[in-house]
């Protein structure tokens, strides 16, 4: 028994240390940071900063383009889901390769791509004008942030819910059509609330990439458009004033934490509310 | 006499060069058990999905009380199907399981309570309410696959093998909960089974099916009984199948003794098969049966001894009360009318043919 009991110990060892060198530890420093001035006293004012007007945008903006592209994506893999979930195993593997192939490049440069994509004189304009079709302007937009965290993060949102929907049993399908249920009635009762589990993995595994990025709004956004992301990272690179980064990132990290767990509750509560 | 409630007619499936049924002809008749009984991969599961809509055939249509309903959405037959791993809804309690299909008919609140209370007594499942469908036995599970099946009062139940997780007492309980319950709902059951004995115990009508075709319909009596040919003798219950000779009618010569039976029309000096179930083999002192050979073999079985006597070449089983140790010399008779005489297949083809009309 106690011999069983240390192996495991043993064996979670080197997780341990790496979530203590590479998680608790980061953790930690943040808060020292983010509640100490330069002279180490401590302080609110660096979580204060949140307040002041630009700031706030930049959280506010950030929350609503996530929040859009989350939705954008829910809205696109849902369906997606459904028909890899139904097809058969080798056409549906196949797909699922096409979704997460732009995966294996680095994220940097499919986001410069979809850049010279979006470009005023770029790709899709070009191919616009030699159809005597009006251009039009997306790159530095919202529209061109979302474009990028939807392309981005599609496939985190694809994945758990093809998982979810492909491990439903058909026979509890075709029970729910033998037992009167149509087609609506089939997937409001049985099918959206037994991929719940799959669709929250998915809107977090979107919503808190998004929330957070600052290299698409930088690439796509140009420097005009600030997402608190963008905020964080000057405060860090170009003011080196790790206290106030560190400040706002304990901000995004609550925002993170109470949207987890509003999805959390939801969960229980649609779970609760289903039938 | 009661109507026919489903017919169908040349039902013919093929999943891509797989011919699964072959131009199929069944009736059911109205508060009927009838039971498709077979080898795995005969088609009976198939079969039973074309019944409740969820395969449509290549030919053939399904007719349900007059009605055509062959390209019919499954939700809108009157049949109600128990699958086979019972396809509970596990995000909903066993009451909520229950009421589903009366949800969907938007019945009243109170009659749906009554009807879900109704229905868990019928399956002897009281209080389970709230139950969640991963805490049930799978006994219990099975019950309460029934009792939504049952509670929205639809004209045919289809059962596949529901009892095929069970053990041997549970599925024996079941087996008569499933016969009252036929009896008190005055529903008509289509039972898939390939378990023989199960089939037996439990049907008005059994369908004994092998490779897309049906081989025999007929009561247990008559399947037991009058096997119409060799697989339908074989897979019922243990029997001696012999390669054999009618001599004319009522004599037919089994490997070489002549036997005197009941059967006539088979023409003169024929080939047949001869079927003798073991337990319709009499043992007799050696000498005064009609042929002699020696006990070879002996496991007691409980209720019975089975014995394999070898005979003029051929091992024969038999089932007696009686104990004849290893070695002892035995005479072999069988009353006349427990030979069942069958029309020897030339082909493989033939065979088609002959159990196709
Ligand atoms: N969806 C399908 N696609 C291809 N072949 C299928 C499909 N469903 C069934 N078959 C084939 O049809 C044949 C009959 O299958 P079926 O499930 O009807 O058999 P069964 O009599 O129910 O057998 P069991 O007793 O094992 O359940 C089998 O050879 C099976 O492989
Ligand atoms: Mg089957």
């Amino acid at each position: 028994m106690t011999n069983k009991h240390s192996l495991k110990k043993l064996l979670a060892g080197p997780y341990l240390v790496w979530a203590v060198a590479f998680i608790i530890i980061p953790l930690i420093m943040i808060m020292y940071y983010g509640l100490t001035t330069e002279k180490g006293h401590f302080t609110f004012a660096n979580i204060a900063t949140i307040t002041t007007p630009d700031n706030l945008k930049a959280l506010g903006l950030a929350l609503l383009l996530s929040i859009i592209s989350t939705l954008i994506c829910l809205i696109l893999a849902y369906p997606l889901g459904m028909i890899l979930s139904n097809s058969n195993i080798n056409s549906s593997s196949f797909m699922i390769i096409l979704f997460i192939l732009p995966m294996w490049m680095n994220f940097l440069l499919r986001t410069i791509a979809w850049q010279s994509l979006l470009e005023k004189n770029g790709v899709i304009n070009s191919v616009l004008s030699l159809l005597h079709l009006p251009r039009f302007e997306m790159i530095n937009t919202p529209g061109a942030i979302i474009v990028g965290m939807v392309y981005n993060f599609l496939p985190f949102m694809i994945l758990p819910l093809y998982n979810v929907l492909s491990k439903i049993d058909k026979d509890v399908i075709n029970a729910a059509r033998d037992l009167g249920a149509n087609g609506f009635q089939t997937f409001h009762r049985i099918i959206l609330p037994l991929s719940v589990p799959g669709i929250i993995s998915g809107i977090t595994m979107v919503f808190v990439p998004s929330l957070t990025t600052f290299v698409i709004s930088d690439i796509l956004g140009g420097s005009k458009i600030l997402l608190i992301g963008n905020v964080i990272d000057q405060e860090f690179v170009q003011s080196s004033n790790w206290h106030v980064g560190s400040g706002l990132s304990l901000i995004l990290m609550i925002f993170i934490l109470i949207s987890m767990a509003m999805i959390a509750k939801y969960d229980k509560e649609g779970e609760g509310s289903a039938f | 006499m009661a109507k026919k409630l489903i017919d169908l007619v040349n039902i013919s499936k093929s999943y891509g060069e797989n011919l699964v049924l072959d131009d199929l002809n069944l009736y059911v008749k109205e508060n009927e058990f009838i039971t498709l009984l077979g080898p795995s991969g005969c088609g009976k599961t198939t079969l039973l999905r074309i019944i409740g809509g969820f395969e449509s055939p290549n030919t053939g249509s399904v007719i349900f009380d007059g009605k055509d309903i062959t390209n019919l959405a499954p939700n809108k037959r009157q049949l109600n199907t128990v699958f086979q791993n019972y396809g509970l809804f596990n995000h909903m309690s066993i009451a909520e399981n229950i009421a589903f299909p009366l949800k969907i008919k938007k019945k009243s609140k109170s009659y749906i309570e009554d009807k879900v209370k109704y229905a868990l007594k019928l399956v002897n499942l009281d209080g389970f309410e709230t139950r969640t469908v991963d805490s049930l036995s799978g006994g219990q599970k099975q019950r309460i696959a029934i009792a939504r099946g049952i509670v929205s009062e639809p004209k045919v139940l289809l059962l596949d093998e529901p009892l095929g997780a069970l053990d041997l007492k549970l599925r024996q309980d079941m087996q008569y909960e499933l016969i009252r319950l036929k009896n008190e709902l005055g529903i008509t059951f289509i039972y898939v089974t390939h378990d023989q004995e199960e089939a037996l115990t439990m049907s008005d009508k059994i369908v004994v099916m092998n490779q897309g075709y049906i081989q025999q319909i007929g009561t247990p009596e008559d399947i037991y009984n009058e096997p119409q040919n060799a697989f339908v003798a074989d897979f019922i219950g243990d029997s001696n199948i012999f390669p054999a000779v009618m001599v004319h009618d009522k004599l037919v010569k089994i490997l070489g003794a002549e036997f005197e039976c009941v059967d006539v029309g088979f023409g003169v000096n024929k080939p047949v098969d001869a079927v003798i179930r073991p337990e319709d083999i009499d043992l007799v002192p050696v000498g005064t049966g009609i042929l002699d050979g020696v006990v070879t073999h002996i496991i007691f079985k409980g209720v019975h001894y089975e014995m394999e006597v070898t005979a003029n070449g051929y091992k024969w089983l038999v089932h007696s009360t009686d104990m004849f140790p290893v070695g002892s010399e035995v005479g072999i008779y069988v009353k006349p009318f427990e030979i069942q005489i069958m029309k020897k297949p030339e082909s493989e083809d033939e065979e088609a043919i002959v159990i196709d009309e």
